[in-house]
């Protein structure tokens, strides 16, 4: 049972489809060792009945030829799944049942994944350690009482400790990739307009994409074939020709042009990260890349103008909370009263925050002052990538100013939490795609990770860069399993 | 510049969460800092610059209006949180 799940998503696939294991083994060794993991905290709400009856289907009459053929898959909470209940992390939602399926769930299912679960994240997906969860911390399999970032912390916290095969999660300012970087594992997020928003517990609609967190670079190529599909009910889901990501990965990358940004160079990052950059930058010349210095002038202003865009669409996205169609309510002597005592005990600390930044900057006489202001700073970061995607075809950063912290190191100072964001972030404003892989330790033996940004809708190119020095750099987490029981 | 308490207020009221003084004050403390953090952006010259309001930048495009899932009233009404089965109910509005 221990090979299970040491096994990547496409070795467990070919292992399927040579009928070397069966969908119910493989279900069944996912969910034993969750039922040892609970300290980890990563699930909300298992499926796990369900689960061993669907693999029990499959293996009886399944289709062999599917992309994720009886494969178990635990999902980030913030996908609505018909009829399971989905939270969002939150206590607003903590009852909510959907009646209807997130469109890059359905992709899952209708590949031939089974749902194991749901799993935990930061309320709303605003927060990058975990600890916003109305369901409590999640702790990282990378070391006790570490973060194992967020938002889409009990997606990476769940992977790296091999409670599922692969995992999607959902990144608006960096929630997928920088908890990739935290737990040693591979976080994308593709192109704003890739993978449909349908059905996802909205935070800043014109920042959340969804996205793969796996294991290497091939299981992130093999499920953004899965999930990247457009799709009518998202407005802004975008028709464009997708490759065939896995099929078409190749490691040969030479003559590619890397841009390596001197502003991402920031004051008291550690000197680990930077030589983690650094042999980055060895590693691409010795694959046959060229490197070439460029500059992003605003980078700098991503992150304040990040932190007025995302909670001013979120101040609008949230206010459907209201107590009165599903969710959590609370008594009040009238309509308002109730409205406000619903919200006020409905949501934690962090999510208020952001609705009250969010509503004083959209309110009357601050809109252009912050709002608009914010609107066009994210014009000229835009504008930063399209000059240097002139002279480059992808950008090589840290994904991370630090490594994983302490749980409670941060949540005195939401600006010194907001930090951990600042590479991350300005490609979410910019909607660019970009990747989060496995690239070295600190002192600590906790995980470091590097970013690869893209341009927009050439995740192939970003893959293939990624995939010849995931090859080279040959990491691995050497978990110890201290927190089986 | 900084926010008052009486702002904070004001903003909790437009946001329609009630909170106390306790919880005022330490808001207040968060907001202004993470408002300083923002004040960032006054250093940059934006006269010139136009608003990008979306990535994708595309009119928006239309679909038929078709009805796809049926017979799922009971399932919505479900998750309502009042215990009456065949409405939405609210405290009383009318007198």
């Amino acid at each position: 049972m221990s090979d299970i799940i040491n096994l990547t998503l496409s070795a467990l696939i070919d292992k399927i489809k040579n009928k070397e294991l069966s969908s119910q083994e493989i279900t069944k060794a996912y969910i034993a060792r969750a039922e040892k993991s609970k300290n980890l905290n990563t699930y909300i709400t298992t499926d796990f009945e369900n689960a061993i009856e669907k693999a029990k289907k499959f293996d009886e009459k399944g289709n062999f030829d599917y992309k994720l053929p009886g494969v178990p898959l635990a999902v980030k909470d913030l996908f609505c799944t018909n009829n399971l209940k989905t939270t969002a992390g939150s206590k607003i939602l903590s009852n909510f049942i959907p009646s209807y399926e997130s469109t890059v769930t359905q992709h899952l299912w209708d590949e031939g994944a089974i749902l194991l679960g749901k799993l935990n994240c930061d309320e709303f997906a605003m927060g990058s350690s975990n600890e916003t969860s109305f369901f409590g911390n999640v702790e990282s399999p990378v070391g006790k009482k570490v973060v194992p970032g967020g938002s889409s912390g009990g997606s990476a916290s769940a992977l790296a400790a091999k409670l599922t095969p692969a995992t999607i999660g959902t990144d608006t300012g960096g929630s997928i990739r920088q908890p990739a970087s935290f737990t040693g594992t591979v976080g994308l997020k593709p192109t704003y307009g890739s993978c449909s928003r349908y059905g996802i517990v909205a935070f800043a609609s014109s920042l959340d994409q969804a996205g793969p967190m796996t294991q290497d670079v091939s299981d992130a190529a093999l499920m953004l074939d899965v999930i990247s599909k457009y799709d009518t009910k998202d407005s802004t889901s975008v028709n464009f020709k997708r490759g065939d990501y896995f099929k078409s990965l190749s490691s040969n990358i030479k003559g590619k042009k890397i841009g390596i940004p001197k502003e991402y160079r920031v004051d008291g990052m550690p000197k680990e990260i930077e030589s983690l950059w650094q042999d980055g930058i060895t590693l691409l010349k010795k694959l046959g890349a060229k490197i070439i210095d460029i500059s992003l002038p605003h980078t700098k202003y991503a992150l304040p103008a990040y932190y007025i865009v995302a909670p001013a669409e979120a101040s609008s996205n949230l206010a459907r909370y209201d107590g009165v169609k599903y969710g959590y309510r609370s008594e009040g002597e009238n309509l308002i009263s109730m409205y406000e005592n619903t919200r006020s005990e409905g949501f934690g600390d962090e999510v208020k925050r952001r609705i009250m930044i969010g509503t004083y900057v959209l309110s009357s006489g601050y809109y252009d002052a912050y709002y608009l202001k914010a609107q066009k700073i994210r014009r000229l970061i835009k504008n930063d990538f399209d000059e240097a995607y002139k002279s480059v075809d992808a950008i090589l950063t840290p994904s991370t100013p630090s490594s994983a912290f302490k749980i409670g190191d941060k949540t005195d100072d939401p600006v010194s939490m907001y930090l951990n964001d600042i590479f991350t972030v300005p490609v979410n404003l910019s909607g660019l795609p970009a990747i989060s892989i496995p690239a070295g330790k600190d002192k600590n033996n906790y995980p470091l990770g590097l970013q690869l940004i893209g341009k927009a809708f050439e995740e192939q190119n970003l893959l293939d860069i990624s995939y010849s020095m995931e090859k080279e750099l040959s990491f691995k987490n050497n978990l110890q399993d201290w927190w089986i029981k | 510049m900084s926010i008052d308490l009486k702002t904070i207020k004001h903003i909790a009221k437009l946001s329609r969460i009630s909170i106390d003084d306790k919880k005022a004050k330490e808001l207040e403390k968060d907001l202004n800092s993470i408002f300083e953090f923002i004040e960032a952006l006054n250093k940059v010259d934006t006269k010139k610059v136009d608003p990008l309001t979306s990535i994708a930048e595309t009119s928006l495009k239309l679909r038929g209006d078709e009805v796809k899932t049926k017979n799922i009233r009971e399932q919505i009404l479900k998750n309502s949180p009042d215990e009456n089965k065949d409405f939405f109910v609210v405290p009383k509005v009318v007198e």
